[in-house]
């Protein structure tokens, strides 16, 4: 090959004597041009390196693989772990809504209930709020305003649960209490949805505060599933004599129905996961009511508030099971919702076009 | 009508956002102290007292999650942007990482516990830290292709056409190009899971002391808000806020930094 | 020095589109040749496959023979050394942005691990000596960015990278396409001063711009090679009829 051509001699480079001081010596640069040239013959010298790039591309592709192989650890390690509370009581432990650790009998229905509860209160309230947010970005807002309202929402998606739920415990928690609650009791109270029991903890006050907490995730990405309907459609609708209103009801929202849905989705299953907020608001009671303003348990809060005082195997892996459902149910609405949100972005990366 | 609607829901999307920062700054401001970086917690009946082994143990497993999180993310997003475009592979792994971004965070933490902690027999800022780190990857992965892939394709041909090895290429032309955009990135990774409690309980556990072994129980500053929040102790309360608030202001910078970086375009006169 | 070029049987694809067929083609050293033709007509494609960049694209395809010197470039070595003795300026300037002008200058070489301060200082002053820009950055040329100098100066700048790594052959895909006038005179200068030392091939779809610069033009239509001569015979009396239809502007 080429190295065998050219002997590979180290030449120390030929600088003339005035060149020692740097931008004086125009001669010696432009003179001789040697036959081979010292950068040429160091060039040369040089492997083709396909050694080096082959391992290089191999450990990135090792690293984009580990992304699987997380998830398939995860899943297996919970499976595993889990698998005391399966042979005991099977599917029946889903179904089952006695939760006794003293006398080792586990079931996860009240969580069950209490996670779908809690986030379908919150879709209930967060859905209509994050739509007409986005609307209002999209369609509505003078430019000065887009900036830090999408900055707004940015912050309230990077603020922690840990700081939703103090602000919940001491502030959300009082206010339901004392001014919100009576309310529902005295004009709703007769439906039994409202009964019971006023604490300020329990369903409905977790619901509100997960509904803060998804509301952003619905919010901008509905932002970017509405952003990527072309103009045209909207021109179309417009062009029919439609009201800026029907505009958006016929041009934009029915084409991004999917995505849009997708984002909803996608809020579910934030809801599903929220752990530390709900555990210090839903004063985490194994028991399933009707009321939303009694107290219950969700399957996340469950595991956070049990999990270091569990004290016997059974006990851990009915914890662990409850994970493990947690885990394939978030993997599935994601997925969905994934699928559903690229369906109108076309899958490429939301920035990049 | 319809836009009345629209605003009402804006505004109600800002009060809560509003009342949280108003509220957190008021009693956070008036209990923050130079005791609360400076001391450990003092046993309850006691006043004053701080986080500073929390502050520190914070540091600690932050530092041991970017470890991990920071180049395997970094790594992965490389492969998306630089070698899988395009690939069914790629879109494989993209859309895993999306899905394993929604993964519950306390599924991350039992997941670490029975995969560390157990085997180990005990609880370490070590588990803390891995856990912190896997919750890190998808989202590094996701911004450092998105990053790369704003690099001009131009750059990239100039640096082959030069003959640079591809791997010298990758990292000294295009991902130092995109450096500011993904370090941004980092940060808002790392300060998504600085906030993190649910992970923290079962793999660290927390620590009233102070120790720096990653080998033990460590304090954490989310965890100890949680256990200052649900006390019943007025003093403890006090210390939980100040760490919110501490823990928000660090948040805050970080999401700025990402906004300011993105809008003013990472890229440019990269043309 | 530069070296000729001999191309055999070149047939290029790209995904299905048949974009190279059956180039033959002997490329004198030491003088500059220009590819004319209308845009789509394979001229950019084939000198991307001079330097082997046109295989970067995962769908592109390549078969023949392309000698550089006596070396047969797609048989006896690694697309990375050939580029190493192949320098290429692209249609628009593309300098590192987060380098300065020292640093662009001397990518080739430090990223390729050359390591001698000294001497790089030298090749950094002689290669934008080359390529007439010393005068104008000499007082910044490790403060100021790359990105930040003017298209025409950013296009010289890229000359300056290609000639560091003193290569054989300087390939150039449309270098002042993306100029103004000044600049692009500037850059005909350049040509004109550097094919003593350096086979360079222009890509140009300006014609007038191939009839000063180079000997021999060869002209490209539908991914053939329609004609190659000296440049004056191409302009003033081509064999071919679609040379000439091209020439006096009926088409394209």
């Amino acid at each position: 090959m080429t190295e065998t051509r050219i002997p590979k001699t180290q030449v120390e480079f030929q600088a003339g004597p005035e060149s020692e001081n740097g931008a004086g010596s125009e001669a010696t640069a432009a003179n001789v041009p040697p036959a081979i040239s010292e950068v040429r013959r160091f060039l040369l010298s040089r492997g083709n390196s396909s050694l080096a790039d082959g391992g290089f591309r191999w450990l990135m592709v090792i690293c984009a693989l580990s992304i699987f192989a997380i998830v398939v650890l995860i899943g297996t390690v919970l499976v595993r772990s889990s698998e005391l509370t399966r042979a005991k009581f099977g599917f029946k432990f889903f179904f089952d809504q006695m939760w006794d650790p003293v006398n080792g009998n586990f079931g996860a229905l009240p969580f069950i209930y209490g996670t779908l509860v809690t986030s379908l209160l919150a879709l209930l309230i967060a859905v209509p709020l994050a739509l007409g947010l986005a609307i209002f970005l999209t369609e509505m807002s003078p430019k000065f305003l887009r900036g830090p309202l999408a900055f707004i929402t940015e912050l309230l998606a990077a603020i922690p649960s840990i700081i939703y739920g103090l602000w919940a415990v001491f502030v959300l928690v009082p206010l339901m209490r004392d001014h919100v609650n009576p309310i529902l009791i005295r004009f709703f109270g007769w439906t039994t949805l409202f009964s019971g029991d006023n604490l300020g903890l329990g369903f409905l006050t977790s619901g509100v505060i997960l509904a803060v907490m998804i509301l952003p995730i619905i919010s901008s990405l509905t932002r970017e599933v509405m952003t990527a309907v072309p103009h045209s459609q909207r021109e179309a609708v417009l062009a029919l004599g439609a009201t800026r209103w029907e505009m958006i009801r016929v041009g934009v929202l029915r084409n991004a129905r999917i995505g849009i849905v997708g984002s909803i989705i996608l809020g579910l299953g934030r809801a599903f996961g929220e752990t530390m907020a709900v555990t210090m608001v839903i004063g985490n009671t194994p028991e399933i009511h009707k009321s939303l303003l009694a107290t219950g348990n969700t399957m996340a809060s469950v595991i956070a508030n049990e999990f270091s005082e569990a004290a016997d195997d059974l006990h851990l892996s009915a914890l662990i099971e409850i994970g493990l459902a947690l885990f394939i149910v978030t993997i599935i609405i994601n997925a969905i919702a994934r699928l559903l949100v690229w369906a109108v972005t076309s899958g490429a990366p939301a920035r990049v076009n | 009508m319809a836009s009345g609607l629209a605003i009402l829901a804006t505004i109600l999307v800002i009060l809560p956002l509003v009342a949280i920062f108003v509220y957190l700054i008021y009693m956070g401001a008036s209990s923050l102290n130079l005791a609360f970086f400076t001391q450990i917690p003092k046993p309850v009946g006691v006043s004053g007292g701080g986080m500073a082994n929390a502050i520190v143990g914070s540091a600690i497993i932050l530092a041991l999650s970017s470890i991990l999180g920071v180049p395997i993310g970094i790594s992965g997003g490389i492969f998306l942007a630089e070698f899988g475009r395009g690939t069914k592979l790629a879109n494989a792994i993209r859309f895993t990482a999306d899905v394993l971004n929604g993964v519950p965070s306390i599924v991350m933490g039992i997941a670490v516990y029975a995969l560390v902690v157990k085997p180990q027999g005990h609880f370490s800022a070590f588990a803390g830290g891995v856990a912190l780190g896997i919750m890190m990857i998808p989202t590094i992965t996701r911004t450092t292709e998105e990053m790369l892939l704003m690099v001009p394709h131009a750059i990239r041909e100039a640096a082959l056409g030069l003959g640079v090895p591809n791997w010298r290429s990758v990292l000294s032309i295009t991902l130092k190009t995109a450096s500011p955009g993904i370090i941004t990135g980092c940060m808002l990774a790392f300060a998504r899971v600085a906030g993190e409690t649910a992970p923290l309980i079962f793999t660290v556990l927390g620590n009233s002391f102070w120790s720096t072994n990653i080998n033990q129980p460590i304090a954490a500053l989310p965890l100890q808000i949680y256990v200052f929040a649900i006390s019943p102790y007025d003093d403890w309360h006090r210390l939980a806020w100040a760490g919110a608030l501490v823990l928000i202001i660090l948040i805050v910078l970080a999401v700025s930094l990402v906004r300011y970086v993105t809008s003013r375009g990472v890229m440019k006169g990269a043309s | 020095m530069g070296v000729g070029i001999e191309v055999t049987n070149l047939n290029a694809w790209y995904g299905a589109t048949h974009t190279l067929q059956d180039i033959n083609l002997n490329i004198p050293p030491n003088q500059a040749t220009a590819l004319i033709g209308p845009s789509g007509c394979g001229k950019s494609t084939f000198v991307r496959c001079i330097n082997r960049m046109h295989e970067t694209n995962p769908i592109a395809r390549v078969t023949g023979t392309v000698r550089i010197g006596d070396l047969d470039i797609y048989e006896d070595a690694k697309p990375v050394e050939i580029r190493r003795r192949v320098g290429m300026v692209f249609q628009r300037p593309n300098p590192f942005p987060t380098m300065s002008i020292y640093d662009n200058v001397a990518s080739g070489l430090k990223l390729n691990g050359y390591s001698n301060r000294r001497a790089l200082d030298e090749i950094v002053e002689k290669s934008l000596r080359n390529s007439a820009l010393w005068e104008e950055v000499k007082d910044e040329l490790k403060k100021k960015s790359g990105a930040s100098l003017s298209g025409g100066q950013q296009q010289r700048l890229c000359i300056a990278r290609a000639l560091a790594v003193d290569p054989e052959v300087l390939l150039m895909d449309e270098p002042a396409s993306a100029l103004d006038p000044v600049s692009t005179s500037k850059i005909e200068d350049l040509i004109f001063e550097l094919k003593s030392q350096y086979t360079i091939v222009i890509v140009t779809h300006n014609m007038q711009q191939a009839a000063r610069v180079a000997e021999k033009t060869g002209f490209f239509l539908n991914g053939r090679m329609v004609e190659f001569d000296s440049t004056h015979k191409i302009f003033t009396n081509p064999s071919d009829k679609r040379t000439e239809d091209y020439i006096t502007g009926r088409f394209g």
